[in-house]
């Protein structure tokens, strides 16, 4: 009738197995799949990455260069990093703090500038 | 005496997915129990028609929140078969690690509700503070605690390095330690016995004539388990199902017991016999043709007829998960019972609903 006591002693001596979250908090895995980040810089708005998801969160637009994602859409299988082909998508090992307001992840790039360089050269002799 | 009608769930305290019973009863003796389901349907199947078939592994894996794996697996073996792709070896053993993994950390959340069913708060504690180290293992090797997401169509996507292989053990060693601590209390305490010895009784010939699977069957005696199949790696290492033969909810909670050490066997063969080599074989081509693929999930045999025409994305996915299975038992072992005893006899088919209503 007793069989559960020692374990009910071993807990009340030893300290919990729980943590006070907020104060203390468990440092990531490695590899664990967590925030997407996008290294604007880098990204050629091929979007392959808008294909690949399987929630269809991202959405790349390649005339404006912008790169959008809604992280609240985003179920962490880690495809599009895995399949990004300019190396820029990747995802780091910490989870999304909670937020008060869902907001969209919306990346301004700089593809037209690229657009203008590759013209440089064109427009060079007709100066 | 009249009868009386009462609701159970869709909310209820004890139900950790809504379904619905309603109860007839005379006095406090059940008489009559008419399930409804319909609370949580997401409509997964129907997104075949506008996600691809390479999307769909992510889908169908979201199908269930506690098998996920497995639900990936069977779907990705069905693909696979169906386009003729041979898996290397290593991916097979890995799928075999990951999808008993699944199974553990199953077992010890049911036994928690299990428990929770019939008031043993502190077992329940106990069940779900060691199942916490089987989803740090799921979360440091593959990046996810519970929709893991490795299974692509031809493999896996992670591997497991020496270290984390030498880490699994010794975490697999802690849990079955803490695991067997449980056992007397499971296995001898008098309220637990009081609770379950004898509730819900199925014969071996009822089981066998309502067609259920999973430990529900095997209680009764059955010694029926799709992983005798021999799928993925299982025709590689030794395994013989556990059965129980009393049928009752006890018995039932033996069997899942039993299969937590059976699992963690499991993996240390798969450890062992582990090969080294590539995890994935590229894939070429659509899928054409229609396949049905069988696995065995912590509840049972779950089910997927998957029918392709070349095309993107698939004609049709269907999906029979083992509670759509087991519910038929339900039908079966509440009449006769106490009001009182639905909770832990609801529980004992360790219901998915969400497996279910897909």
């Amino acid at each position: 009738m007793f069989t559960m006591t020692p374990t009910i002693m071993r807990n009340l001596l030893n300290p919990p197995a729980t943590r006070r979250y907020p104060t203390v908090v468990r440092p990531p895995f490695e590899n664990a799949r967590g925030e997407i980040v996008n290294d604007i810089q880098i990204c050629t708005f091929c979007g392959v990455c808008a294909v690949k998801c399987p929630s269809q969160c991202i959405t790349v637009d390649k005339k404006s260069a912008t790169w959008t994602c809604n992280p609240f859409a985003c179920v962490y299988c880690g495809v599009c990093a895995e399949s990004c082909l300019s190396g820029s998508l990747h995802q780091k090992n910490d989870y999304r703090k909670p937020v008060r307001e869902k907001t969209m992840i919306v990346l301004q790039g700089e593809i037209i500038k690229k657009e203008v360089k590759s013209h440089e050269p064109a427009d060079v002799p007709q100066e | 005496m009249t009868k009386t009608i009462i609701p159970f769930g869709p909310q209820h305290p004890v139900l950790p997915e809504p379904v619905h019973l309603q109860l007839t009863l005379q006095d406090e003796v059940i008489t009559e129990a008419i399930p409804a389901f319909g609370y949580v349907h997401r409509g997964l199947e129907k997104l075949a028609e506008i996600r691809d078939f390479q999307q769909m592994i992510y889908v169908v894996e979201r199908i269930c929140g506690i098998c996920s794996m497995i639900h990936a697996m069977c779907y990705c073996q069905g693909l696979e078969e169906m386009m003729g792709i041979d898996v290397p070896p290593r991916a097979r053993f890995l799928r075999v690690i990951w999808s008993e993994l699944h199974r553990i950390h199953s077992h010890l959340l049911w036994m928690g509700l299990f428990a929770d069913s019939f008031g043993f708060e502190s077992l329940f504690m106990q069940c779900w503070k060691i199942r916490e180290k089987i989803l740090d293992i799921d979360e440091a090797t593959t990046g996810n605690r519970v929709v893991i997401s490795v299974n692509v169509i031809g493999g896996v996507r992670k591997d497991l390095n020496a270290e984390q292989i030498h880490w699994i053990l010794s975490e697999l060693k802690d849990v079955e330690k803490e695991t067997l601590r449980l056992e007397t209390t499971i296995m001898t305490d008098y309220t637990v016995k009081k609770r379950t010895v004898g509730k819900g009784v199925l014969t071996r010939q009822q089981a066998y004539e309502l067609g259920l699977v999973g430990p529900v069957l095997r209680a009764s005696g059955i010694a029926q388990d799709s992983r005798m199949l021999g799928y993925a790696a299982f025709n590689e290492i030794d395994f013989a199902p556990v059965v129980e033969t009393d049928g009752d909810c006890y018995a039932r909670c033996k069997v899942r017991f039993r299969e937590i050490f059976q699992s963690i066997d499991l993996i240390r063969q798969a450890i062992a016999k582990m090969p080294d080599g590539e995890l994935a074989v590229k894939v070429k081509g659509r899928p054409e043709g229609e396949v049905v693929s069988r696995v065995e999930q912590p509840r049972g045999e779950v089910f997927y007829y998957i029918k392709a025409n070349g095309k993107k994305n698939l004609e049709r996915v269907r999906v029979r998960t083992p509670t759509f299975a087991n519910v038929p038992a339900l039908l079966a072992m509440l009449p006769g019972m106490w009001l009182s005893d639905v909770p832990v006899i609801v529980l004992s088919i360790d219901p998915c609903i969400s497996c279910t209503e897909r």
